[in-house]
């Protein structure tokens, strides 16, 4: 039986800590065999991807794109920020999930050109979410919703590109001129730019 | 006299002295501080501020329960006023959870309640763990699915990831009525049955039912009723240009009639207006008793689960009042491999050779296990179909009228049968689930048949 008395102590100062099945998706590592479990866990892990791709939260100012309808695993995410210093852009984000999703988070990189502090020259992006703050309880939508509020206020206390970020810090319009100037090259070279769907 | 003062002296009566129902843990409350606890410390939650959540809120206000939070995403309609007795016809419009609380807080002002006037699924794991007790009284299968999984998912494992820690099991107690049946019931977490276990138990919605069994094989007035609405309808004048509007009588009245020739052809009973309303608008007529009835049996249960003055049921109550009054408690097993608090395998459909992915789709929509809405199908990581996102969509519908057989390629076992191992997910399932389709020759095959398979070590 319960002790539902006897456990409010425990509770109050449990908080929110994660343990093994705290997501219900680890739940089905079993102790039949090494085998079963793993494959069981690939399951879980496919079924996860399955679920949050469905689950994409599409609209005008995001939009999701299979380069290979075949393969779940990778696609292209382009996001368009409705206000603030990059509105209007649109800015494409290669995704690629590991096999160990969700206890792994994506690897995600910029393909689009721009002048942010937290995305730098190479593509890296400077998201929390996508590294040390990753859960399991974290699906694709929360990296989206990250992403889009990336463009709604950039960081600049935690610089990928530094010279954004510090410009961004002394000197806030010098900073929108060239995040404008940016956007409008990449606009104009189009290569690995916005496409309108 | 205070209605405080009255509620606590029937619970000094019961608390006072142990019986032969009292659960193993229960200690005379001489220090009081098992009323404390209700009074101060108990945190418990309902969902659904509707009929049974009215019902839910007073027996617990009054049985002393003073941290209440109470969830609902719906606004006070005139038709919810003959039962819904904590609202009133100036608060038409208004939230359900704010009004209750407002309600609950005027009659027993010791009692804290805490309104959400949000649809359930928007609430984070992090606000349901701070509950010790959740009482839901939904309406919907599917939010009590969701809130099932949700339960099911805060529980925690010790380091052998199998063993529950007690300490994060939070007790769902969870009521419906239909007209005039109704059940109460109590899940533990991972430690009894929970409503995904026993999700067979509960009746398909008729809106459910495959499109092939509606046009060929007819077998009750709800199939008959469904065909008038889904096929004769789009086919009819008035239906091309526009969907059925179930709340035209007119409308209703001609799918009422169509549904009446064509239980007739099939030689089929049990046509009438009231069922084909009940159909199209899948509602079925509440009953105050019954709500009041479900209501203090889940409250309760609350209230045993709190204190241990009686040990807790184990796990159902059925109650029927159509014909006479008829309660019984029924004892469900958990299921091994339920797909939310189990460890699943893959669920065996057998289909006929020359099944199409479109066949496949039929199937785990009519599926009583499964009951697929917006089912997306991979086959490892190739998506089948995707209902969404629109992107996948697209790419993926050529593939409904394709065969199954010609779409996949993996080992066959048995030179008569093909077998293939699926991933299903749809937005009504919490984690999705394993199908091991069987394409089997014409003759051998029944159409939608099942049975899990054994697990291989
Ligand atoms: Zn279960």
């Amino acid at each position: 039986m319960l002790k539902l008395a006897a456990l409010k102590k425990k509770k109050e100062a449990g908080g929110g800590t994660e343990r093994a099945g705290g997501d219900g998706t680890t739940a089905s590592a079993d102790g039949v065999s090494v085998a079963n479990a793993s494959n069981a866990l690939a399951a879980a892990s496919r079924l996860r991807l399955q679920r949050d791709i469905t689950e994409l939260d599409v609209s005008d100012r995001v939009s999701v794109q299979f380069p290979d309808a075949n393969d779940l695993t990778r696609f292209v995410v382009a996001v368009r920020p409705p206000e603030g210093h990059y509105r209007g852009g649109w800015f494409r984000f290669a995704f690629e999930v590991p096999p160990t999703y969700p206890h792994a988070p994506p690897r995600v990189r910029c393909l689009t050109r721009v002048f942010h502090p937290n995305i730098d020259e190479q593509g890296n992006v400077c998201l929390n979410i996508l590294r040390e703050e990753w859960k399991p309880v974290l699906s694709l939508n929360s990296i989206l919703y990250g992403l889009q509020h990336l463009f709604l206020e950039p960081n600049a206390e935690d610089g990928l590109n530094r010279e954004a970020a510090q410009l961004l810090m002394s000197h806030p319009n010098e900073f929108r001129a060239r995040v404008t100037q940016w956007m409008r090259r990449e606009a104009a070279t189009g290569a690995s730019s916005s496409r309108g769907r | 006299m205070d209605t405080l003062a009255v509620k606590w002296s029937a619970m000094d009566r019961l608390l006072g002295h142990s019986g032969p129902f009292a659960g193993s843990d229960f200690v005379t409350d001489d220090d009081d501080s098992v009323k404390q606890f209700i009074r101060y410390e108990c945190r418990v939650l309902v969902v659904g501020a509707g009929a049974l959540g009215c019902e839910m809120l007073k027996s617990l206000a009054m049985c002393g329960f003073s941290q209440l939070h109470v969830v609902d995403v719906d606004t006070i309609d005139l038709s919810n006023l003959n039962r819904q007795f904590l609202f009133r016809e100036p608060d038409m419009g208004q939230s359900k959870a704010e009004v209750a609380a407002r309600a609950l807080q005027r009659r027993v002002p010791s009692c804290r309640v805490q309104a959400h006037h949000v649809d359930l699924t928007t609430l984070t794991p992090e606000f349901y763990r701070q509950f010790h007790v959740v009482v839901a009284g939904l309406d919907s299968i599917e939010a009590r699915r969701w809130l099932n999984a949700t339960l099911v998912s805060l529980v925690q494992c010790e380091h052998d990831a199998e063993t529950p820690d007690p300490s994060t099991v939070i007790p769902m107690v969870d009521g419906g009525t239909e007209g005039l049946a109704g059940q109460a019931r109590v899940i533990l977490p991972r430690l009894s049955a929970c409503f995904e276990c026993t999700l067979s138990l509960f009746p398909m919605e008729a809106r459910a039912f495959p499109l092939c069994t509606l046009a060929s094989t007819p077998r009750l007035p709800e199939h008959c009723i469904e065909y008038a609405s889904a096929v004769l309808w789009p086919q009819s004048e008035r239906g091309r240009d526009a969907p059925l509007d179930v709340h035209d009588p007119g409308q209703v009245q001609w799918v009422y009639e169509r549904a009446v020739e064509r239980a007739e052809a099939f030689g089929i009973g049990g046509v009438t207006y009231a069922l084909t309303l009940g159909v199209l608008r899948g509602v079925v007529p509440a009953v105050a008793s019954t709500n009041a009835m479900i209501g203090s049996a889940c409250a309760l249960e609350v209230l045993k689960l709190a204190t241990h003055l009686a040990r807790p049921l184990n796990d159902w109550m059925a109650y029927n009042g159509a014909h006479g009054v008829y309660v019984y408690p029924f004892a469900n097993e958990r299921r091994p491999d339920c797909a939310v608090c189990g460890r699943p395998a893959p669920l065996r459909l057998r289909l006929p050779r020359s099944a199409t992915l479109n066949d496949l789709l039929e199937v785990v929509a009519a599926h009583a296990e499964l009951r697929a809405r917006r089912p997306s199908i991979v086959s490892d990581s190739r998506p089948l179909y995707m209902a969404t996102p629109p992107a996948l969509q697209e790419a993926t519908r050529v593939n409904l009228p394709k065969r199954l057989a010609d779409q996949l390629q993996l080992p066959s076992r048995a030179a008569d049968r093909l077998e293939y191992l699926l991933s299903l997910t749809d937005p009504s399932m919490p984690l999705g689930r394993q199908l091991l389709v069987v394409l089997e020759e014409a003759d051998a095959a029944q159409p939608a048949t099942d049975d899990t398979v054994e697990r291989e070590a």
